[in-house]
């Protein structure tokens, strides 16, 4: 094993990274939108809303993740007849629509959780069904998402190393481009270094969302400290517990 | 039907029907309620006192019988039919644009508060004020304030309903009702799920209320001293049938029913 040559390549993994952190970047973005869409859908009280997207999700959980990434890479520009370079932007999609499906169910299951004494005093007060999502509903679902959500952003980060199977070069690829040179097991310290790289980047997604959770509980005014929805499931016992303030 | 006034009724049940699948709760009960007029509604559990306040809070649906011009199941409120909607000179069943501007003269206090946990004391108060009836924040905010010095906690406007007692979450929510300008206000059992020590504010607030407007209360309570000071009539219901009304002196002083006697010793024992 050679390290120096490993040190001496490092400069090479610095656009691959880029890939890296862009396709998970760009399809954790778009994977939120399409779990905010069909979470949204398939929480409606009406049939013709929910079920497309009830069909939606389960195609995009039921089938392989590989198998859509070689459609959308490979199949759709057939279809399509698109020319330019296609594959940075099909594995974005794939990959967008298949977390996405697996996180609209975080979606639908963090509002379907909000207690229904909080959707009766939505009626109580005559507020539209959008105002109560927009108001009552979504701001006390999204920190209970968080969580979740944080997972399968991880899990996403993993899943971009699947672009190396379409020829995108990121850093799972370039180190199986270097490390396979000089043979099998020049490509170990290269594996390791991507390893490491990989851990980095799912500790730096976790921390930002322990940060983006401990604010959004604070604005239910859940304190961190406090247990969980003490607010909402016993009123009751809350009295002199929160303090003053 | 004896009520105080000879004004038309503000509440009207015409033999309302209302069942849970198989189970028959209220079974073509009809009573009227006079404007201003505060009435409890006492009985042993599952009489259906609930469900008469949800259905009129359109958390509940009527069960509909055929042809209500002449076989009633219908709720009225201020004349107007209210679970139903006039098409044509028939009755037909209230669709969801009638029942959202039907109930915008009621408005409900709940057993479990039900404060909007993500919002201050402030905009629990002010939110439904500015989206459902349109009032200028500034406008809702001056009737907040007011509202919130009403039950005691103007000190409380910035925090957050976790940040309170049990009763003093009651009390927003009752400004919070309030603020609505509700013609009618409904309260169930607004006190039971309090600590002991914190039942004498909420009441207290809401005897101030009972005192200052002339809104139409409806009450379901277990404080018979409550009951007997700020009612006009007690209703003593039984499995969905009014068993015996009246004034409270008359019902809690000299009750001819047995059922009713039979409740109020088994209530005055707890
Ligand atoms: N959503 C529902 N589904 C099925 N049954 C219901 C539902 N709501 C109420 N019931 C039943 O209807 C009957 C009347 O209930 P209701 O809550 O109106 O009684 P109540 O007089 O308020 O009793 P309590 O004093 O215990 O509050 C009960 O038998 C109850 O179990
Ligand atoms: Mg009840």
């Amino acid at each position: 094993m050679d390290f120096q040559a490993v040190i001496d390549s490092l400069p090479r993994y610095a656009e691959p990274l880029l890939v890296t952190i862009q396709v998970t970047v760009a399809s954790a973005a778009l994977a939120l939108l399409v779990a905010f869409a069909l979470g949204l859908m398939t929480s409606s009280k009406h049939l013709v809303v929910r079920t497309p997207a009830r069909v939606v999700v389960e195609f995009f959980r039921g089938s392989s993740v590989v198998v859509q990434l070689f459609w959308f890479a490979i199949a759709m520009p057939v279809i399509l007849g698109i020319q330019f370079d296609y594959a940075i932007a099909a594995a974005i999609i794939a990959l967008a629509l298949n977390y996405g499906s697996y996180s609209s169910e975080v979606v639908r299951s963090a509002i379907a959780s909000v207690p229904k004494g909080q959707l009766e005093a939505c009626t109580a007060l005559n507020f539209t069904p959008i105002q109560r999502m927009r108001l009552v509903i979504l701001p006390q679902a999204w920190p209970e998402m968080i969580p979740s959500l944080c997972s399968f952003a991880i899990m996403l980060l993993k899943a971009s190393a699947l672009v190396s199977l379409i020829s995108v070069t990121d850093i799972t690829r370039m180190a199986t481009l270097i490390g396979g040179q000089g043979g099998g097991v020049n490509q170990l310290p290269h594996l390791a270094l991507i390893l490491v790289i990989y851990f980095v980047l799912a500790w730096l997604i976790w921390n930002g969302m322990r940060a983006l959770e401990r604010k959004a509980k604070r604005g239910v005014g859940i304190d961190a400290k406090l247990p969980k929805n003490r607010a909402i499931d016993a009123p009751a016992a809350a009295a002199g517990g929160g303090g003053a303030a | 039907m004896p009520s105080p006034t000879s004004n038309e009724p503000i509440i009207r049940f015409d033999r309302v029907n209302k069942s849970f699948g198989d189970l028959n709760v209220l079974n073509g009960l009809s009573f009227d309620i006079a404007p201003a007029e505060r009435v409890t509604l006492i009985g042993p559990s599952g009489s259906g006192k609930t469900t008469i306040l949800r259905l009129l809070m359109t958390l509940e649906h009527i069960t509909p019988v055929k042809h209500p011009e002449e076989n009633g199941g219908v709720m009225w409120v201020e004349g107007e039919p209210f679970s139903h909607m006039d098409k044509g000179g028939k009755l037909v069943v209230a669709n969801e644009r009638h029942l959202r501007q039907a109930r915008q003269k009621i408005g409900m206090v709940f057993q479990q508060f039900n404060l909007f946990p993500n919002m201050t004391v402030m905009r629990n108060v002010t939110e439904a004020q500015v989206h459902t009836l349109k009032r200028s924040k500034d406008e809702a905010a001056a009737k907040a304030k007011e509202l919130l010095d009403l039950v005691g906690l103007s000190d409380k406007v910035d925090n957050y309903p976790s940040q309170l007692s049990g009763g003093q979450q009651q009390r927003v929510a009752i400004a919070r009702a309030l603020a609505m300008d509700p013609d009618i206000l409904l309260l169930d059992e607004v006190t039971s799920a309090l600590d002991p020590e914190l039942v004498a504010d909420v009441l207290g607030v809401l005897r101030d209320v009972a005192s200052s407007t002339n809104i139409t209360m409806l009450i379901v309570t277990h404080e018979m001293g409550f009951a007997r000071d700020v009612s006009d009539r007690i209703m003593m219901f039984d499995k969905g049938v009014i068993v015996e009304e009246g004034a409270p002196e008359a019902m809690f002083g000299d009750p001819r029913e047995e059922r009713t006697q039979d409740f109020l010793r088994a209530v005055r024992s707890e």
